[in-house]
Parts: structure tokens; sequence; C-alpha cells
């Protein structure tokens, strides 16, 4: 056979091994992320009204990256006494759906899974109570305010740690924490 | 032969609806028809009281409670006077104890019996089934309350409608309320927001009664009952189905068919279809629950379809649900011998109903869950 020949034959086989090795690695690995169990570590971000810290929330996209744990973003409705607990909540509804949405985005663009949950409670601790029966978590991040009146109290942040089964994770409000992610998009604190 | 009756409903008070009524006794007067006001509440509006003048009203019957005297119908009066029309307020009134019956609306049914015809008029708020959804929109619950099949049986339904500005304008020159109440009216219950709410909630109502009218009973389709079942599906307006699997991506696909069926009026169905034998256990059970629990949040109804053909389980449940919009996720890209195949929206239009829209919502750009 000529050399010329043999050195063609030799270098398709090559090439034919380095697409077939490609392949087949390709494929395993495609096999492998879709056996990857689901939500083997899950953190959980309980927020409550149209805006979330943007240090919080960049927080726990920061742990859930490293972690490869899925991000739980929940928001907690309270529930007037005049209501059935369990009732449907259009007009909390309407306020969750757009946070949950630019959670999510921001969530997306730094690769990190999301599995959001909207929980119904007579205040925002027993809907946390009733989020933390239901689901399992390894952590909780939960943004501390300055704010008298907004979001968690200080009884609340207590609570959490006394009664959370899992790892729980206070961010202590800062001062020069001054962005918030809202429905809207970022807006900096006045 | 029973009476008709015409029910003029409105966002709030203040609208016009009693004005209205009054103002259609007059013509009907003015045609040769014997009308007389079975009751009538001015609540202290100088324009209505004025409006009154001229018709014939039955005199109320006073009631002692509780050391109050109070005014209500006089419903033996009104029937022994039998005129052809009846002008009757306040459809959701609660008659005093000792009355005839507990509620007006009652009253107004032995009006009907007796061949009399009938005006009345409520607020949507007072509508049983809408009070829940009107109390958390406002914050305001009012207690009394009528089931929505009163208004069903209403021959006309006229909606008086007042955009919130010209309200709030009518509250302030006082022609609503006297003087030393405006100002906690607009403190409380007439916001602009409250009033835009109210207002949808109102014109939803009166879209959904003027569609039930519309049903077509055809004759060749066993009893009156199963003709009017077989028709409802048609006759309720747009109603979407939202294809979700039980995976954390089908969150976003609810998120987006929630806001379009809040947008359209529409009822929202999640439709999962399942394949045989696939246990609903672990990860999946936990997925099923969030989307259960979803749908409950959102008022929507969740179902599970067992069906190992995706396309042929939610055209049955298209059909079944009177479904007009259906909303489906975006596939992955199909691999191999998948790409030949017919993609799903297709697949789905042919296999539902004509009429039955198809929509996809993109897949987010990055990694999904």
């Amino acid at each position: 056979m000529p050399v010329g020949i043999e050195h063609l034959l030799i270098a398709v086989a090559l090439v034919a091994g380095l697409i077939g090795g490609y392949l087949i690695a390709r494929s395993r690995l495609r096999g492998r992320r879709s056996e990857r169990p689901q939500a083997i570590h899950q953190i959980l971000l309980p927020f409550t009204g149209t805006e979330i810290s943007r240090r919080a929330l960049d927080a726990a996209l920061r742990l859930a990256r490293a972690e490869e744990a899925t991000l739980m973003p929940a928001y907690l409705a309270a529930v007037p006494k005049r209501l059935p607990l369990d009732c449907a909540i259009p007009a909390e509804a309407a306020k969750a759906m757009p946070m949950l949405e630019a959670i999510e985005q921001r969530a997306a663009s730094q690769d990190v899974s999301v599995d959001s949950r909207i929980e119904r409670g007579r205040s925002y601790r027993h809907a946390l109570e009733r989020l933390l029966s239901r689901e399992s978590f390894d952590r909780v991040v939960v943004p501390a305010t300055a704010e008298a009146g907004a979001g968690f109290s200080g009884d609340d942040l207590v609570w959490l740690l006394e009664k959370a089964p899992a790892e729980v994770l206070i961010l202590r409000p800062d001062p020069e924490d001054r962005r918030f992610v809202t429905a809207n998009g970022s807006r900096a604190a006045a | 032969m029973a009476g008709r009756l015409k029910v003029f409903i409105g966002m709030a008070a203040g609208v016009g609806k009693t004005y209205r009524m009054l103002q259609e006794g007059h013509a009907e007067r003015e045609a040769g028809r014997d009308v007389a006001i079975g009751y009538m509440e001015p609540h202290k509006r100088p324009e209505t009281s004025a409006l009154a003048d001229g018709l014939e009203t039955v005199p109320r019957r006073r009631v002692t409670y509780r050391s109050t005297d109070l005014e209500e119908m006089d419903l033996p009066a009104l029937l022994a006077r039998a005129p052809e029309l009846a002008l009757i307020d306040e459809l959701a009134h609660t008659n005093a104890p000792g009355a005839e019956h507990e509620k007006r609306y009652e009253d107004v049914r032995d009006v009907l019996a007796a061949g009399i015809d009938v005006f009345s008029t409520v607020n949507v708020q007072h509508l049983e089934s809408l009070n829940d959804q009107v109390t958390e929109l406002t914050g305001t619950r009012v207690r009394e309350t009528i089931p929505d099949a009163v208004l069903g049986e209403a021959d006309e339904v006229v909606l008086i409608d007042l955009t919130p500005e010209a309200l709030i304008e009518r509250l302030r020159a006082g022609k609503v309320y006297p003087g030393e109440n405006i100002e906690a009216a607009l403190g409380n219950f007439f916001t602009v927001e409250n009033l835009l709410a109210l207002r949808e909630v109102a014109l939803r109502q009166v879209a959904q009664e003027v569609e039930a009218k519309r049903l077509v009973v055809e004759a060749s389709l066993g009893t009156r009952t199963e003709r009017v079942a077989a028709e409802v599906p048609k006759a309720v307006g747009e109603r979407m189905l939202a294809l979700v699997r039980p995976q954390p991506s089908s969150q976003r696909l609810v998120r987006r068919a929630w806001r379009s069926s809040q947008r359209l009026g529409a009822p929202l169905d999640l439709l999962w279809v399942k394949p045989p034998g696939q246990p609903i256990e672990g990860e999946v059970e936990r997925q099923v629950t969030a989307l259960r629990h979803l749908a409950s949040v959102l008022g929507a109804t969740f179902l599970i379809e067992e069906s190992d053909n995706l396309v042929d389980g939610a055209a049955r449940v298209a059909r079944e649900r009177g479904t007009t919009y259906i909303m489906v996720g975006e596939s992955e890209s199909p691999r191999g011998l998948a790409r030949l195949r017919e993609p799903l929206p297709q697949r789905l239009m042919r296999a539902t109903p004509a009429g039955v829209d198809v929509r996809i919502v993109a897949r987010r750009e990055g990694k999904e869950e």
C-alpha cells in the first residue's frame, strides 16, 4: 500500500476515533446530568412584600451556586382571619408573581436552579412554619431589616433559629445595603 | 305566569342604580303600566328622593326589634296592591326578624310568583361567590349576600357603570353620603384602587351573565338539564388550560398562564398528563404537591389525566372542560428521529376542537431547573 494512502487511512481513523470518543463522552455526560437527583440541597429564601434586599438575594445565589443547590424563593402571604386560610389569594399572588419572576431571572443569569413557592399563613411566621413543615431545606437565608414593621421581626428570627430544622443564615442589615430587587428590576433606596 | 326580574347592578354605592331604576319606572308608567314602589332606600340623596315623586309608594311597615324601630318593605301590602311592576331596592337586604322571609330576595321571589314584574338593585360585592374575592381586593367584607343563582334568575341584568374618578367626584360633592361621612368613606372604601378592582369584577360578572344567556339549547340532546350541562362549557367564555409537568420549570408556565387568565377573566386549569403506571412518589410527589398548592393559591384547578399520549390526554380534557386556550412550555430540541415528528402545538391544534388557541411559553435563557 502506498505510504500516502496509509497516512490518509490513519488520519481518517484518528479523526473518526476522536469524533466517536467525543460523542460517547457527551452522551455519558448528558446521561449523568439527567440522572443527577434533583433538589438534593435546597436553600430557602423567604421574603415578604414587593422587594427583597439585593445583598440577601446575591448571598443566597452565591451559596446555591457554590453548593450546586436549588434556591427556593418563597413569598410569604398573611391571610386575614376573616378569610379561610386555604382560600385563593389573587391580590397577594399578583404581588408575588413578578417578584418570583425577577428572582428567577437573576438566578438564571448566575446558572442557579430555582423552585419557587407561595405560602399562606395567618402571619408571616405562621406561613414560614407551614413551609418548613412541608419542605426540607439545608439552609435558610433570611434578610434582617432595620425598618420597623417590614419583613421579619427580631422575634421571628429568634423563633426561626430555635425551630428551623436547617442551618439559618441571618444577614444583618448593612447601612451600605441600599439596593433592592423588585418586580421591575432593581432599585436603590432613597 | 311569573313576573320578570330586572336587576341593576353596580360596583359600589353611589353609582346610580336606584336613580336608574326610578327613571325606568317612570318610563314604564308613562308607557301606560301600573307601577308602584315596593321599597326604596334614598340614602338621604335629594336627587333620588325627588325622582320618586310621581310614583306611587306602598307604605312601609314598622318593625320593632330590640327596642329599635325599623322600617321594612310591607310584602303582604304589596301583594295585595298587585301592581304590574314593583320597584324594590336593595336585593341583598336582610329583613328584621319577624318578617315573612329572612332576606329581601326571598320577598322578591314571592312578588314574581304573584305575576308582578320587579326592578331591583344590588352591588357586586353582595354576590356570594364574589364576596371573598372582593374582601381580599378591598379589605372590606359585606355581611349581606345573595346566592349567585338569584342573579341567574334575572331576565335582564343591567350594569350601571361609572369611572372610579367620577364616583369619587360624586362622593366629594356630597351626592352619595352626607357631609360628615365623606372623609371617612374616601379614606376607607372609596379609593381609586378599590373602585378599579370592583369595577373590573362588576364588568366581568355582567359579561358572564350575558354569555350565560346565550345558551343555545338543542332539542336533540336528552333532558333539559343534560342539554344545559352540555352547553355550559360553550357559554362561559374563555377558559385556559396550562399543560404542566411535575418539575420546577412548570411554575413559570403556571405564572404566565395565570397572568393571562387574569387579564381574560378566564378560569385556569393546570393539567399533568401522567404516563400510565408512573408512580407519584419521591421528587414527583413533591412537585405534584407544589403544583396543587400553587393552584390553590391562585384559585386554579389542578388535574391529573392518565394517558400514554400527551396530545390525546390534553385534547380529551380540553373538550370536557370547554377550554378555549391552551398554554404549553417550549419543548427541548428534538433529537434523532424525533426531529421528523410534527411539533406539539400543531398536534394539539389538530386534536382539539376548532377555535382552541395554543400558545407556547418560551424557556428562560440560561440554566433551567
